[in-house]
């Protein structure tokens, strides 16, 4: 583990559940660690895969995204759309020697917002214990070399 | 605005008195990002959202050119739309704003960490900047909302709010599962602090909203599907057949009379019977009777009609089946109210259901009510004796980590309620009340307390039994720790009433499934925010009114009736919604028409069509989109954008957060 080494973590969030849960979580000032931030879109179906990877690419040590819980999306079915697109992409982030424990997906309801601070919590101390992103670092340097 | 003019940003850093401001350094986030490019001010103040708050925006719109407008506060989800109204009035379009959150995901959960909070508030706001930067103006169109409501739940909730809207003039269409309105007031007998007498305030009710003009009933109807969205909702209901023809029938009730077969009564919970075909309860609107297949020996073995041949209007009609009825509504509001708390399943310590002495408090009302199972006449039921000694058990499966955290709101005066029942009607009766704590909130609540208080034979004893028990001689037994005289008490009363948990009425679940409104961790459903927009859902034109939203007592349900009825009001008087403006748009340059977008959309707004030039390309109905974004996500060739969460916006802030 490297010594004070703080994660950089970008989180996606829906805007009707996760970033609602979010809220609350702040509403009821339960305390998590600060590593996050969050980037809000109206639904988890909305993200790119390739948000995740230009995330890795800037730099992240990990990527938080989250949605309504199965069965409760705003938009019908954006959940399940993201949950087979992240799966996907976990498998391609080992190819390109990124740990697949840097990415992570949860469903976060408009209600629990202690739920999200320990999943805060729990991913910030995972990402600890991997350590610096360093696919960010090698890519510079290629990007020198050509 | 012109596309390629200069951007000039103004960035505003709020304190939210010190709400932000004594976790993040306001004044060094503000002079941190004053050095971004494109940022021609940065600001903090203490309310950005106050009327001088606004003030500094539109001043500096108009002072410094600006285009482009960044507040740093509290949740977008919170004051986007006061912002965006303030950027409006000074000139420019309201999307051309960007808010960073930093209180509820930054001062407020950092509070000891006030220089890590103070360089994420930075980053924050650099983000919403990065977007800023390249936010286009967006439109919203308008909506026509179809002047007609639909309410969900015929309980008091849902009959004060359809009064009230029809009152105003707009035309209401009330749906409730069971074959008569009334819900679970109707089962009462009177209702606390005043005791007066519960139907004779609530049938006159009933009787008003089945006559109103603007009123159409759908009892024993279930919502199926909704569709579509405020201003405009598809409604399908699913009219369950009562087997009686409601053009033809009189209410006479002849065909009760004569019909021989019964079973337990729902609407007495199960303590007295009801015929084959029956009335709900005798003042049952509408007065047209049901009958219930599983019990009729007609339905069972095709003999009998007994009810056909004595009706003097010839209403009976078996041959009735299922109806589907199609509404078009502007607004709904949820009524499903509550249910008890499944005490015999979850508590079995208690002994409900397996001793027939327990009964619950809604029970003991059905006793107490002159149309009752036993008229009146509080009566055991296991021997039809009259209880000399009553236990009242208050806050059973309420307020209990392993059962229902919340209070229920009235389980206290109801119980004190019940004590005076006894009391009343067998005036040398002992009543022992348990309580864990006395909670009487409501106007009227702490008098009518200290009134029953007074009663000799009335007795509070501070704790809840471990286990209600039964002796060789069927009397039942427990023992309470009395916490007030540090006592270990052994009651055996004759009777025992349990002050039951509520929870959510089942048909609020399938409802909340249906139209993907928020439910809180307690299964009621979630309001929009707990204080300031109580008779709200996440879904825009869905309102709550009563029990729905939590535990309420009849006082909080009407007023919370009143509220949604005027929300719904307002949405109709003002007779047009405007639309969300982040719909996808496709750039037809850059579109394939490979066709991937168009199997993921939940909602069948893009279409494949052949330009002129004999191009396929996606083509979004504006009308249908809602604005997920879905379709954008999957674009291989980035043709489909959701307008103000478009894939430079995103990237623009994903790069910000990590460089």
């Amino acid at each position: 583990m490297v010594e004070n080494f703080e994660p950089n973590i970008v989180v996606f969030a829906c805007n009707w559940c996760s970033y609602a849960g979010m809220d609350l979580a702040g509403t009821s000032r339960i305390q998590y660690p600060h590593n996050l931030k969050v980037i809000r879109v109206m639904c988890s179906g909305r993200i790119n895969p390739v948000y995740i990877l230009e995330a890795f690419a800037n730099g992240a040590d990990g990527v938080l995204v989250t949605g309504c819980h199965p069965g409760d999306c705003h938009y019908i079915s954006g959940n399940y759309k993201t949950r087979k697109r992240i799966i996907l992409l976990e498998r391609l982030l080992e190819q390109f020697g990124i740990e697949k424990e840097r990415l992570r997906l949860e469903w976060v309801s408009a209600s629990e917002g202690e739920k999200f601070a320990n999943i805060a919590k729990e991913f910030v101390e995972q990402i600890r214990k991997l350590g610096p992103n360093h696919i960010a670092k090698e890519l510079r340097k290629e990007v020198a070399v050509v | 605005m012109v596309e390629d003019e200069e951007v000039r940003i103004g960035v505003y850093i709020c304190h939210c008195g010190l709400n932000i401001a004594s976790v993040v350094d306001v004044k060094k986030a503000a002079e941190e990002v004053s050095k971004v490019p494109n940022v021609v001010v940065a600001k903090d103040y203490q309310f950005m959202c106050s009327q001088p708050g606004q003030n500094i925006i539109i001043e500096d719109i108009k002072q410094h050119r600006l285009n482009r407008v960044v507040v740093a506060a509290c949740s977008p989800r919170m004051h986007e739309p006061t912002f965006q109204k303030a950027v409006e009035r000074g000139g420019l379009n309201p999307y051309l704003f960007e808010m960073a959150n930093i209180r509820e995901h930054c001062s407020w959960v950092h509070e000891k960490e006030k220089v890590a909070a103070t360089e994420k508030a930075i980053k924050l706001v650099k983000a919403a900047i990065a977007k800023a930067r390249l936010l286009k103006p967006l439109k919203r169109e308008k909506v026509n909302v179809i002047p007609r409501a639909l309410v969900i739940g015929g309980g008091i909730a849902g009959i004060r709010a359809s009064l009230d809207i029809a009152n105003a003039g707009f035309e209401v269409h009330l749906v409730e599962t069971r074959p008569s309105i009334g819900g679970n007031m109707a089962r009462l007998d009177k209702t606390f602090p005043t005791l007066d007498c519960s139907q004779c305030i609530l049938t006159p009710l009933m009787v008003e909203v089945s006559r109103h003009p603007n009123v159409t009933l759908h009892t024993y109807t279930d919502v199926v599907n909704i569709d579509g969205s405020v201003g405009n909702f598809k409604v399908k209901l699913l009219k369950k057949p009562r087997y009686v023809d409601e053009s033809k029938c009189t209410g006479c009730g002849t065909c009760i009379t004569k019909c021989p077969w019964t079973a337990p009564s729902e609407f007495e919970l199960g303590l007295g019977k009801r015929k084959a075909i029956y009335f709900e309860f005798p003042q049952a609107v509408p007065l047209i009777p049901v009958i219930d297949p599983e019990h009729c020996m007609y339905f069972q073995k095709g003999t009998c009609r007994a009810c056909e041949k004595f009706c003097p209007t010839k209403a009976i009609d078996f041959n009735q089946k299922p109806e589907e009825i199609e509404l078009e509504v502007g607004a709904i509001i949820l009524a499903t109210g509550y249910s008890l708390y499944d005490v015999a399943k979850a508590m079995p310590e208690y002994g409900y259901r397996k001793y027939k002495d327990v009964i619950t408090g809604l029970e003991l009302e059905r006793l107490v009510s002159a149309t009752g199972p036993t008229k009146g006449h509080i009566v055991r039921p296991s021997d039809g004796k009259e209880p000399k000694k009553v236990a009242i058990i208050l806050c059973v499966g309420s307020r209990d980590e392993k059962h229902l955290r919340f209070c229920c709101r009235f389980g206290c005066v109801a119980g004190i309620k019940h004590a005076y029942y006894i009391v009343s009607h067998i005036p040398d009766a002992e009543v022992y009340i348990c309580y864990r704590d006395i909670r009487t909130f409501g106007k009227g609540y702490e008098e009518f307390y200290e009134r029953i208080r007074n009663y000799e034979n009335i007795k509070f004893i501070r704790g809840s039994p471990m286990e209600i028990l039964q002796d060789a001689d069927g009397s039942l037994y427990f023992d309470v720790f009395d916490a007030n005289t540090n006592r270990i008490v052994t009651l055996r009363p004759d009777l025992v009433v349990l002050e039951t948990g509520i929870v959510p009425h089942p048909t609020f679940k399938e409802v909340a499934k249906i139209l993907k409104c928020a439910v809180g961790p307690d299964g009621f459903a979630l309001e929009l925010h707990p204080k300031l927009r109580p008779t709200e859902t996440s879904v825009d034109g869905v309102f709550l009114a009563g029990a729905v939203q939590g535990p309420k007592d009849i006082p909080d349900t009407v007023a919370q009736a009143g509220a949604a009825a005027s929300s719904v009001i307002a949405l109709m008087s003002k007779g047009y919604v405007e639309t969300i403006p982040y719909v996808s748009s496709i750039n037809e340059d850059l579109c394939s028409g490979c066709g991937i977008c168009q199997p993921l959309c939940a909602y069948d707004a893009i279409s494949l069509v052949k330009k002129e030039d004999g191009k396929q390309v996606a083509k979004v109905d504006i009308g249908k989109c809602k604005g997920c974004g879905v379709c954008a996500a999957a674009c291989p060739s980035g043709a489909a954008q959701q307008l103000g969460f478009n894939d430079e916006q995103i990237l623009a802030m994903v790069r910000t957060l990590t460089r």
